[in-house]
């Protein structure tokens, strides 16, 4: 799907004149021609990396790995004691997850991932970034102001709990474990993963509750 | 650099656009962009810091009013000018002037997946034992190095516990400007919300940032 849509994009632009390309279009563009032609990229490398990561890293990882922890108790233990490992277990590891940390939601603390100095991000298990998350007004805010930040994502949490920022200054990757929403006991780690989304693993959301995923 | 790149703790950004369903680029350019630029990194011509400081080197107006794939863009084109790879002149007219420098390596779309699942670990061997451990009360230092630093401006001078001690890493302080990667203990340290941002911040917030053992002294 993805991938059609991509050959789709290359036509698109083979068909324009240059002129209808935007300064940072035909900057990139340039950019491109003089590194392929000097033999220091293979387009075809660029290719694959791109397609890697619009169809097969994405929080769908990530929401496998919490909602084991949370179908698992031995699996959370060892996910909160050593998360590179348990995490390589189910598959996903290198880029931007090379050190992961799980940190767990409780009732008392609510966990928030933000990168002020720039856009780290645990790519193994989220992806990439959203935009929000890299961008200045995010960045800025996450560390000073948490719980207003959280209210923008329509996130209320009562003032008793304590907000748990990290700021990933380091190669340190963190995900959230969210907690388990109530009423969804006995269900399997596959139904549970659909009520994973991408920010309860950032700590800008909270997972579906079970009447908001439609079950089949 | 007490650059642009340093936001925590700034004002007047406005509300943050959350973007429902957000495709993973928004446009051609954006994947070339990404692509190119993990492309690049492969040839081993530079490091990570070394990356993150180029793009943190843009003039902060120039850094605050890009999108993020233009920061990359102009941090790569700073990097490839700056380690020989490309000229100003080439850059401007897009074509080869000269025969390209040699570098490490030139990656192929086969090892594409091999290179990313393999990722760049920064955990070194310890060459002595932690000056620190969890529960020291330590003080991060006030520094303001005219080069590449990790410390926060928000977090500096101010006193916190260590929660965690996460192994000796690359520090990226030496690292960013080819002074090797003089490893060191790093740790992640925890802050009251009230001691970054004083008596009327929330009382219930607590900040943490990863922090290497030469930024901190025992408090």
């Amino acid at each position: 799907m993805t991938h059609a849509h991509h050959d789709h994009d290359h036509d698109h632009h083979h068909d324009h004149d240059h002129s209808e390309l935007s300064p940072i279009e035909l900057r990139v563009r340039a950019l491109e021609s003089i590194l392929v032609e000097k033999g220091y990229v293979d387009p075809a490398a660029i290719d694959a990396l791109v397609e890697t990561y619009e169809t097969k890293v994405g929080p769908r990882n990530g929401a496998r790995v919490v909602a084991k922890a949370w179908a698992d108790s031995d699996y959370r233990a060892w996910l909160l004691r050593d998360a590179t490992a348990a995490i390589a277990s189910l598959g996903f590891m290198g880029r931007q997850g090379e050190h992961m940390v799980a940190v767990e939601n409780t009732p008392e603390e609510h966990n928030l991932v933000v990168c002020t100095l720039c856009s780290c991000y645990p790519w193994p298990v989220l992806g990439l970034p959203p935009v929000w998350y890299k961008s200045a007004p995010y960045r800025s805010r996450a560390v000073i102001d948490p719980r207003g930040v959280l209210a923008e994502f329509g996130v209320t949490l009562p003032a008793t709990t304590r907000i748990r920022v990290w700021d990933s200054t380091a190669e340190m990757r963190y995900l959230v474990v969210p907690m388990r929403p109530e009423g969804t006991e006995g269900w399997s780690e596959e139904a549970l993963a659909d009520l994973v989304t991408r920010d309860s693993m950032i700590g800008t959301g909270l997972p579906l509750r079970p009447e908001q995923v439609v079950r089949s | 650099m007490n650059g642009a790149q340093d936001l925590g703790g700034m004002m007047g950004f406005g509300p943050i656009v959350h973007e429902p369903d957000e495709p993973w680029f928004h446009a051609e350019w954006e994947r070339r962009a990404f692509g190119v630029t993990l492309a690049m990194g492969a040839t081993g011509a530079w490091n990570l810091d070394m990356s993150r400081h180029a793009r943190e080197s843009l003039h902060p107006a120039d850094y605050l009013s890009s999108s993020y794939y233009e920061i990359w863009i102009k941090g790569l084109e700073r990097l490839i000018v700056r380690q020989g790879l490309v000229s100003e002149e080439e850059l401007k007219i897009g074509r080869a002037l000269t025969p390209p420098a040699p570098v490490k390596r030139v990656l192929k779309a086969q090892d594409v997946a091999a290179l990313l699942a393999r990722g760049g670990p920064t955990e070194r061997p310890a060459p002595q034992a932690a000056r620190f451990s969890v529960g020291d009360r330590v003080a991060t230092r006030n520094m303001h190095p005219k080069g590449h630093t990790r410390l926060p401006r928000y977090a500096r001078g101010k006193e916190g516990v260590i929660e965690r001690v996460h192994g000796v890493h690359v520090f990226p302080d030496s690292n960013a400007h080819g002074q090797g990667e003089n490893p060191q203990w790093l740790y992640t340290v925890r802050f009251s919300g009230r001691e970054l941002w004083g008596e009327e911040a929330d009382p219930n917030l607590v900040v943490s940032i990863d922090a290497w053992e030469s930024y901190l002294e025992p408090a």
